[in-house]
């Protein structure tokens, strides 16, 4: 790599957005490049410069309220404007039951627990933007990626050719650990594999359930426990489940 | 209401002026009610954030059409922006806190950042202050993401030369050394 083309991949390292070759490529090149790695250091002290004194607009609250006044007048009683309002309204009842369903339990089982965790990973996964650390259809890029950053080597399956290309992956946090998520898609549907290890224990069939709309489902399996959420189809996510358990199984 | 800061964020640095941000919000929030079959749920932001630098753009066109363009050219070399904002100036001057020292370089990063050509502001404010991938903000910007790259690094480079910045010694990235 030269000076000429580290000048705008420095920006793309920055943020986070090259492939790990040109990641390689770019620590090299800064490493034997002192004029680029000035310009490194003052981007990267720009950037965090601007993320902490730019000013963030919010909404004010006139806003809030005029955006909200106009809205139904707009769309009256049209059935499209539910979509939206629905969303907000079965949030606001999952958490309603996601309330009652904790007091009545008060003490829930592990399952139960990380079955909440694990749906909320996966919302939470959608609606903060954060889906990915690393987006990689390649399981031989995504791989060394994750196992760079956990304490064990999970398994990266590659299920293209069955219909489930793998997306990419990033690092989450279920049950007090740093766990591993892999993200694949299926016609536009997000499936979350989150993957840990677990005390050696035997391996579990698959047990699956539903919760808010999401299809869960789980099993253990080398010494790891897997498991996979998404609003796919139940028939295609069955499949999909059963795909990641054969390929775990094979791989041992 | 879902994405409201960021909606709006987004069209006040756009507009660089509240009211004109807050008429542009509530015409992007009805255009994306109209076409609601266009929402992916979990993309709703960069979904939504598309309509509104749309809504941005039509305005600016109609009111302000010298901005559009001003000081914007992905090949040309790197120039002088456009002027400050006396907009933001204002905004921040009416704070009693905006008095103190250290807020003087938060004032000039933010007249710095207002004063960026828009194709090169409205990147910059997609990736620092909404976080969006290289992808989302080639989606909302219509552009190959190569070009989002290049266009921040433009855009950083812009506001590493402009002058204000340069002469405040205080902020690291005013450093420019060439």
């Amino acid at each position: 790599m030269n000076c000429r083309d580290a000048v705008d991949l420095v920006h793309g390292y920055i943020d986070g957005e090259l492939d790990l070759v040109k990641c390689l490529e770019i620590e090299q090149h800064l490493g034997a490049c002192p004029a680029c790695k000035v310009q490194f250091d003052q981007v990267r002290e720009l950037g965090s410069g601007i993320r902490s004194h730019a000013v963030y607009h919010a909404a004010p609250p006139a806003l809030r309220a005029r955006v909200a006044a106009a809205l139904p007048r707009e769309s009256g009683s049209d059935a499209r404007a539910w979509g939206w309002r629905g969303t907000a309204a079965a949030l606001a009842l999952a958490t309603l039951l996601g309330l009652g369903f904790g007091l009545a339990l008060l003490q829930p089982g592990t399952e139960d627990r990380l079955a909440r965790e694990v749906v909320a990973g996966h919302v939470r996964s959608l609606m903060a933007d954060h889906l990915m650390d690393i987006a990689s259809s390649d399981q031989h890029t995504v791989k060394p990626w994750i196992a760079g950053k956990l304490d064990f080597s999970p398994p990266v399956m590659d299920l293209a050719a069955q219909g489930y290309p793998l997306a990419g992956g990033r690092l989450d946090y279920l049950d007090g650990r740093s766990v591993m998520a892999l993200v694949y898609r299926r016609h536009g549907h997000v499936i979350n594999l989150f993957v840990w290890t677990q005390a050696p224990e035997a391996d579990s069939g698959v047990r699956s359930d539903s919760r808010q709309g999401y299809n869960v489902a789980h099993f253990t399996q080398a010494g790891m426990a897997f498991w996979a959420v998404s609003d796919l189809n139940p028939e295609e996510f069955k499949a999909f489940v059963g795909l990641v358990r054969d390929q775990v199984a094979s791989a041992r | 209401m879902p994405h409201l800061d960021a909606a709006y964020n987004l069209a006040r640095w756009l507009t660089r002026n509240e009211h004109d941000a807050q008429d542009v919000v509530q015409d992007a929030y009805l255009r994306a009610f109209r076409f609601f079959e266009g929402f992916r749920g979990g993309e709703g932001r960069a979904w939504l954030l598309t309509i509104v630098r749309h809504t941005c753009y039509s305005w600016l066109e109609k009111n302000r059409p010298a901005e559009v363009s001003a000081g914007f050219d992905d090949e040309a070399p790197a120039g002088a922006g456009a002027g400050f904002d006396p907009d933001m100036m204002a905004a921040e001057g009416g704070n009693p806190e905006a008095i103190a020292l250290q807020n003087a370089h938060r004032r000039i990063l933010n007249q710095a950042i207002a004063a960026l050509p828009l194709g090169f502001r409205e990147v910059l404010i997609l990736r620092e202050l909404e976080d969006l991938s290289y992808k989302e903000i080639a989606r909302v910007v219509d552009v190959p993401v190569g070009t989002v790259m290049s266009r921040l690094a433009r855009a950083r480079k812009l506001l590493r030369q402009s002058a204000p910045l340069r002469a405040m010694s205080g902020l690291p990235a005013a450093e420019v050394k060439q």
